[in-house]
């Protein structure tokens, strides 16, 4: 057995296309992305070593800032719904009837595009034809908001489809988590004459913290990469009101065509993303948790 | 103590139960129900929206109530949008990029979970180790070096590029559903194949990877539906308009015609059937896919 299976040629031939693709399509990008922040570079002309110059820029580049702080809010605002996600989830998983059939209703948005979804969304947002307007007025309103073209509630607008996308799959996550919980405990809890409520939140709620703990990392570092929808529905706008990292960066490089200044805003992406991750695991991670 | 849970065939954990069910507790069951039915309504009534002004003319749309059902279905509107928007073009640029990249990533996914599982080497958790933490790479910071490195290399405005990049951020997702799996399957068949003088190859190829189908159709669906709907690259690394998938296309025809509310609205319907037709048809395997996939770490 162990000859057959330790064949270095097999070995070699099942390994290194998939290490090579990885390599020079992640992790060399991942490197050249520090070191093209480096460079004053348009895309075409020659690079030019300008040292630290651009990341100087980035320290104190109000408008990176204001990227930064609008991924940051809605990193907050992703994490805040995943509570929501939980009461659901919860509800689901005490014996509801009809649950499977609940949570793959609730998955649909999740598998349309973010740019289907973006484009959908602005006709839902649209201030004088569209679905949420339309209701507004006819309730009597008469100034409805104008979701996506006012500066102080865009990034809100933009929440609710993000909301409405990814709810499907934290249900999802939480539900099969929450299924995995021993009938046995549930059982003991109830004959001890515990209520429904107090099941959900003493006994189930804890035995799944640490599901809860990854989808906290997966819900900020996510948002923190959000790109997509933001740049179809508002393009960063209007004035930057919703503008966030990955489309900065975009925006920088393709677009004005600072290679070097988007690199170096790439490169500062991957360092929070990092960061964060590391932090969260660092504060959530007790010694007595199951790991993942 | 499970039968007697099975026993109680509706409703929620109830301590109300033992003592049969109180009027209250049925409200509140009730009131749940409305709850999880108002969610569901949510979740589904925009694309049903969306469908109903894909059917509208324009002055439908711009004079009478949104809400209304279109009085004359026009289903012209998806007529002009699969032939004026290049849809088909798109639609099949869609099927080829995505059909190759799951392939691909799939038969490589495959490799690599079986030497990392069944083979004997060093570098063994080394190598796992790397794709697990592309789980965690933004793929935004790559976008510059990836696209100046396929200007290089002449694969920009080359599907290559798309479906390399595609497999590449692929790949890590699909191991980890693969090695969880991999993990779970006995080594006895193998094992004997060994003892039988079977090469390494033909173990992989006749023995393991037909034992896998159930797990290739996991990844498979949910490789398809990233690849489908993907964005960025495309945007980024394709400029020629034959060369588009749906998603980028769809996002330019769009762009073209802003105020044609019913083409837009078909050309949404029509780049989303697909994604719907294969829920309807898969929905237990997506949602496996999406569980799976997400704890990860």
């Amino acid at each position: 057995m162990k000859t057959v299976m330790s064949n270095k040629w097999a070995i070699a031939l099942y390994v290194w296309p998939a290490l090579l693709l990885i390599g020079c399509l992640i992790y060399v990008p991942l490197v050249m992305t520090g070191y093209y922040g480096l460079m004053d570079w348009n895309g075409f002309a020659p690079k030019r070593f300008i040292g630290l110059e651009n990341y100087g820029r980035l320290m104190q580049d109000s408008m990176f800032w204001k990227s930064t702080y609008h991924s940051f809010l809605l990193g907050i605002f992703s994490t805040l719904s995943l509570l929501l996600y939980l009461a659901v989830s919860l509800v689901l998983a005490s014996r509801i009837k009809g649950a499977d059939l609940f949570r793959k209703i609730y998955l649909i948005p999740m598998l349309l595009s973010s740019v289907a979804i973006a484009q959908l969304w602005s006709k839902i947002f649209d201030p004088s034809n569209g679905m949420i307007n339309s209701l507004l007025i006819s309730l009597g309103v008469e100034n409805p908001p104008l979701w996506l073209s006012d500066p102080n509630i865009v990034l809100f607008s933009i929440f609710i489809p993000i909301i409405w996308q990814y709810a499907g799959f934290y249900i999802i996550i939480y539900y099969a988590a929450l299924k995995n919980v021993p009938e046995e405990v549930v059982e003991a809890a109830r004959i001890d004459g515990a209520s429904p409520l107090q099941i959900a939140l003493r006994v189930k709620l804890p035995l799944i913290s640490s599901v809860f703990k990854v989808t906290i990392v997966l819900a900020l570092v996510g948002s923190l990469k959000y790109f997509d929808l933001i740049y179809v529905m508002t393009g960063g706008g209007p004035n930057h009101a919703s503008e966030v990292m990955a489309s900065y960066m975009y925006g920088e490089a393709f677009t004005k065509y600072n290679f070097g200044y988007g690199s170096a805003i790439g490169f500062a992406l991957l360092i929070i993303c990092l960061i964060v991750t590391w932090l969260i695991r660092k504060l959530t991670t007790s010694k007595d948790d199951y790991q993942y | 103590m499970s039968d007697f849970a099975a026993k109680k065939h509706s409703g929620l954990d109830g301590a109300a139960s033992r003592s049969g069910r109180s009027a209250g507790s049925r409200l509140g069951t009730g009131l749940l129900y409305v709850i999880l039915g108002v969610l569901a309504f949510l979740q589904v009534y925009p694309l049903f929206w969306l469908f109903l002004f894909s059917l509208k003319t324009n002055q439908e749309v711009f004079g009478a109530s949104p809400f209304a059902l279109p009085q004359d279905p026009q289903w012209g509107n998806y007529a002009k949008a699969w032939t004026q928007g290049h849809i088909n073009l798109y639609f099949l640029n869609s099927v080829w990029y995505t059909a190759a990249a799951v392939f691909l990533t799939i038969i490589l996914a495959s490799f690599v979970t079986f030497a990392i599982t069944r083979m004997y080497w060093k570098l063994n958790r080394l190598v796992l180790g790397l794709f697990m933490i592309g789980l965690m790479i933004p793929l935004h910071s790559t976008l510059i070096p990836l696209f100046s490195f396929f200007k290089n290399v002449g694969l920009i405005d080359n599907p290559l590029s798309i479906i390399l990049s595609y497999t590449a951020f692929n790949l890590p997702l699909t191991i980890m559903i693969l090695l969880g799996f991999y993990q779970t399957l006995p080594r006895e068949i193998e094992e004997a194949a060994v003892m039988d003088g079977c090469s390494v190859h033909r173990i992989f190829f006749r023995i393991t990877l037909p034992l896998t189908t159930p797990v290739i159709a996991t990844t498979a669906i949910i490789n398809m539906i990233y690849n489908w709907n993907e964005f960025v690259f495309v945007n980024t690394f394709i400029n020629s308009d034959r060369l588009k998938t749906l998603t980028v296309g769809v996002n330019s025809f769009v762009g073209q015609y802003l105020t044609d509310w019913g083409a837009i609205g078909a050309t949404l319907i029509i780049s989303i059937v697909p994604i719907l037709i294969a829920f309807l048809v898969l929905s237990n395997r997506i949602v496996e896919g999406m569980a799976a996939g997400s704890v990860k770490g």
